[in-house]
């Protein structure tokens, strides 16, 4: 009895010793891009065994709040943090907050029809139609007229949005609330809205779960789970009235006006761009760092990991499709990693 | 007097009743974090929370109707299925079948009330949403024209939740109606049997009445466990905040909306409401746990008279 | 009375023979349903999941997203190491509580704790998680820590009643012989009671620690999750439970593989702990008859 209490004890103690020299990072938050960040973490690790930067992607409201709340070491959020925000942060946490961009990215309409494999195209008037309710059948004339020779069936449209608060919804919204008026008034742009119509998903995973799963639905999405999934996912028409696939081009045209024009604190919407070839509902995604780190591991390891992901981090992003950030973004945030002290 | 309290005995005594005080403080803790917590949205809403349906974290308004809706409904759809095949298993395995026979087989149904909530869940986005999205269009054309069967159904919905709920809860009303049934006193079914009932008007007239309190308590047990689950609801039930009046149409429920929510709900407000819906939960499952072990109680205490 | 309706003048009618016959087939058919569906779990899991189960699954992290060839040994260490913070926070508590209601406790004091214990069991599980958010999490983050005491707190109402019940078991002849022996009241309860309830009270802990293994909602606020493995008790950690969930809403095939994987491999060692915790009993029980 004695004996087996004692190895109780002994392996206790033995899973509850760290190794020796780990430091690991806990951040949280946005599920848009996620798949880059967790391939990130996982590269940077394998160059630094002794770095554990654990990214749990909950969707970018958690990102928001648990890094307010300093549960997590970083949050991670597509739409950036409104100054109320900002305000209860610095009331909270004695400091700022620092919005660092990683990776441009794209919310694509993807959609489950039966017979459709091809890129349909959506104006701006149907995503609003759609999402508000009021277009209800696939082969609605709205649908129908930008995809003249494509059989569009006269079924009902499952609408898919987020279930949790989240930033590809924002960036959605954000879209949404500028093109359409009427959208605007009635669910406005935000992380989580009052959705008029719709199933929700939880995650970027959880919509394009949905959509796969449910037949004529449609769903936002980032780029890469609709590529990673291989389903199909439509054109938007964009202000100078092309419709334009997102991809690595469209995107990177998308951010030129804000590279040029980029603010201190790197908040800005790039959704609705005009300009030739740019996709319209493109967006930067931000790690949200606060700019006083106690633990000089932690510090060290996150002001490195930025550094890291300005320069090699940068090169490793076409591979899933998202757009890196422009010259002079990159050039302008290397000198704020000083910034967090 | 000081020596006994710091002889081993004492101490021994002391800590024990220290553990069980422990219990006592905890609990109190927790229902003063509960309360506490919810105290914002209690202030500004009232009994309104539980009224109005508008949730929207953007606007600061938060109305908890449709949870509660969810809730409610996915809970009646699941006992309406599991207290029939429920209490009837009961029936056959306290009074037809062979004693051996019984106890195996309820053995293996209360192995089903072991396996977990997330398993169910599992199965039900794989396994029995894919089959209803087969079934239902059928059904539909044949009960379509019923307000509780209108409108279209994509798969995860009220209906959906309430089935796998009612997979989960039988075993509690199978397993508890057949004590209350085998506790039912002999002389009354032999009673019954020398007056020429059969053993389908004995079980049913005389001994099921009889267990009636019993059986009810079983069913309140089943609902407080369906009320409070979580990880199966939420991976059928669509997680939309809408009150219709079609079981096809997803719906969401309070455990659902707090898994959902809690992370990230960025105010103070927002927080605070989750919380007091979880208030809410709890005063459910206390009150409906409280009824379901006094009835069962009352069925005993009669079959022992 | 119902006696007269009973009666018949020339025996049972076509009827009342028919209508016997017929519900009492049909409640055979409702439990015989009722227990095929377990098989059906069961057997569906095995198929689904059995198959997938693989070296990569005991052995691998999770790969990055969209990518293949990961595995959960995260996750089922993780998973280990918060059953056991559970159990070594719930089992001790309810333990202890337990000898205090069935050996020294006043009848008053006695219901208070059984039904304050009452409240807290029927506290749903995703309200602990709240709890143990509030409590730890706000103070050192997500972890195991938080975690454990979540599922520890659910843990300790059924430790107390099953001790009670178990210990209360034990014929009172036992104490009567060890006291007279001399023995102070500790030390009766610590060789002569406990011993003997000792079936009992393992098996209670079994079926104890098989219910919170497979629980999911209190470890979505507190041990969050974790793509390596997780160090110590202070940082987050993947769990059986909680990566289910989230593989089985994803949309990629291979995390759908894995999540019927995990889903077998925890339905396994829960009926398992299930069983074995029962034969427990049942072998104690057939061992006193005798």
């Amino acid at each position: 009895m004695k004996r087996t209490a004692g190895f109780v004890v002994a392996g206790v103690a033995m899973l509850a010793v760290a190794a020796s020299g780990e430091t690991q990072i806990t951040g949280t938050g946005a599920t848009f891009p996620y798949p880059m960040y967790s391939k990130w973490f996982n590269e940077y690790r394998k160059l630094h065994p002794d770095i554990a930067i654990n990214y749990q992607s909950r969707g970018s409201g958690a990102g928001i709040q648990q890094v307010t709340a300093g549960t997590v070491d970083f949050g991670a959020s597509d739409g950036p943090m409104n100054d109320m925000q900002l305000k209860e942060f610095q009331d909270k946490r004695g400091c700022e907050v620092l919005h660092f961009p990683t990776v441009l990215g794209a919310d694509v309409p993807t959609y489950n029809i039966a017979g459709v494999t091809q890129a349909l195209n959506f104006t701006a008037e149907a995503l609003a139609g759609i999402y508000l309710g009021k277009i209800t059948k696939w082969n609605d004339p709205e649908i129908a007229k930008a995809n003249p020779g494509v059989k569009l069936p006269n079924t009902d449209i499952v609408v898919v949005h987020r279930s949790d608060s989240s930033g590809t919804t924002f960036i959605w919204t954000d879209y949404l609330s500028k093109v359409s008026k009427e959208w605007e008034m009635k669910a406005g742009r935000g992380t989580a809205v009052n959705w008029p119509v719709g199933l929700g998903g939880q995650g970027n995973e959880g919509v394009m779960g949905q959509v796969k799963q449910t037949p004529n639905s449609i769903g936002y999405v980032e780029l890469i789970y609709a590529l990673q999934n291989k389903v199909p996912f439509g054109k938007v028409k964009n202000p100078v009235g092309e419709f334009v696939e997102a991809n690595l081009a469209s995107v990177t045209a998308a951010a030129a006006g804000a590279a040029k024009n980029m603010p201190d604190d790197f908040r800005v919407s790039i959704t609705n761009a005009s300009g030739k070839g740019a996709y319209p509902i493109s967006s930067f995604t931000w790690l949200l760092i606060p700019a006083k780190i106690s633990d000089p591991a932690k510090k060290k390891a996150l002001t490195d990991f930025l550094a890291w992901m300005l320069k090699d981090g940068q090169t490793m992003t076409q591979a899933l499709s998202y757009a890196p950030l422009p010259k002079e973004v990159v050039a302008k945030e290397t000198k704020a990693i000083a910034k967090i002290k | 007097m000081l020596r006994r309290v710091l002889s081993g005995d004492g101490l021994a005594q002391f800590i024990v009743f220290l553990s069980a005080t422990a219990i006592l403080a905890l609990t109190a803790l927790l229902v003063w974090e509960l309360w506490s917590h919810s105290g914002p949205s209690r202030a500004k809403f009232g009994f309104d929370f539980l009224r109005t349906s508008t949730w929207d974290p953007v606007a600061g308004v938060f109305g908890a109707l449709p949870y509660i809706y969810g809730t409610v409904v996915t809970s009646a759809v699941a006992l309406l299925i599991a207290i029939p095949f429920g209490v009837g298993a009961a029936i056959f395995l306290a009074e037809l079948a062979p004693p051996r026979l019984s106890d195996a087989m309820t053995f293996l149904i209360e192995l089903l009330a072991a396996v977990p909530s997330v398993i169910f869940g599992l199965m039900g986005i794989f396994v029995l949403l894919p089959l209803l999205l087969k079934v239902i269009p059928g059904f539909k054309d044949a009960a379509g024209f019923l307000p509780i069967f209108s409108g279209p159904f994509y798969g995860p919905s009220l209906l959906s939740a309430g089935i796998v709920l009612s997979i989960m809860v039988a075993p509690f009303i199978i397993s508890v109606s057949r004590e209350v049934l085998l506790a039912v006193p002999k002389d009354l079914r032999e009673a019954a049997l020398a007056l020429g009932a059969t053993r389908w008007e004995t079980t049913w007239d005389i001994v099921v009445p009889f267990a009636r309190r019993g059986i009810m308590g079983s069913v309140f047990l089943a609902l407080a466990r369906a009320l409070g689950e979580t990880m199966a609801v939420t991976m059928v039930v669509g997680n939309t905040p809408k009150i219709a009046a079609s079981l096809l149409a997803p719906g969401y429920s309070i455990a659902a909306v707090i898994a959902n929510e809690f992370v990230e709900a960025t105010t103070d407000l927002h927080i605070s409401s989750l919380i007091e819906l979880g208030l809410v939960l709890f005063g459910l499952t206390i009150v409906l746990n409280g009824a379901a072990r006094l009835l069962i109680l009352a069925t005993s205490g009669r079959a022992s008279r | 009375m119902r006696a007269a309706a009973f009666q018949t003048a020339g025996g049972l009618s076509f009827r009342r023979r028919a209508v016997n016959v017929f519900m009492l087939g049909l409640t055979g058919v409702f439990t015989v349903l009722a227990v095929s569906i377990l098989f059906f779990v069961l057997g569906y899991l095995f198929v689904q999941g059995g198959f997938s189960l693989n070296w990569n699954f005991f052995t691998k992290l999770p790969v990055p997203v969209g990518e293949t060839g990961g595995g959960m040994a995260n996750a089922l260490v993780g998973s280990a190491k918060v059953l056991l913070l559970a159990t070594c926070i719930g089992v001790p508590i309810g333990f202890l509580a337990g000898i205090h209601l069935a050996e020294y406790s006043g009848a008053g004091y006695a219901s208070v704790i059984r039904f304050v214990t009452d409240l807290l069991n029927g506290v749903p599980s995703i309200v602990i998680g709240i709890f143990a958010y509030a409590l730890i999490v706000t103070r050192i983050g997500f972890s195991t820590l938080a975690g454990g005491v979540a599922l520890g707190v659910m843990m300790i109402p059924i430790a107390l009643r099953s001790t009670e019940e178990f210990l209360k078991s034990v014929p009172v002849s036992l104490r009567e012989g060890a006291m007279a022996l001399g023995a102070t009241k500790s030390r009766t309860i610590l060789t002569v009671v406990v011993p003997a309830a000792i079936r009992g009270l393992i098996s209670g802990m079994m079926l104890n620690l098989a219910r919170v293994a497979g629980e999911t909602a209190p470890l979505l606020f507190t041990a969050l999750g974790n793509q390596f493995w997780s160090q110590g008790w202070r940082q987050p950690t993947a769990t059986l439970p909680a990566m289910i969930y989230e593989y089985a809403k994803s949309p990629y095939e291979d995390w759908h593989r894995q999540a019927w994987a995990a889903g077998f491999m925890l339905l396994a060692l829960v009926l398992l702990v299930n069983v074995t915790a029962r034969s427990i009993i049942a072998g104690g029980l057939s061992h006193k008859t005798r």
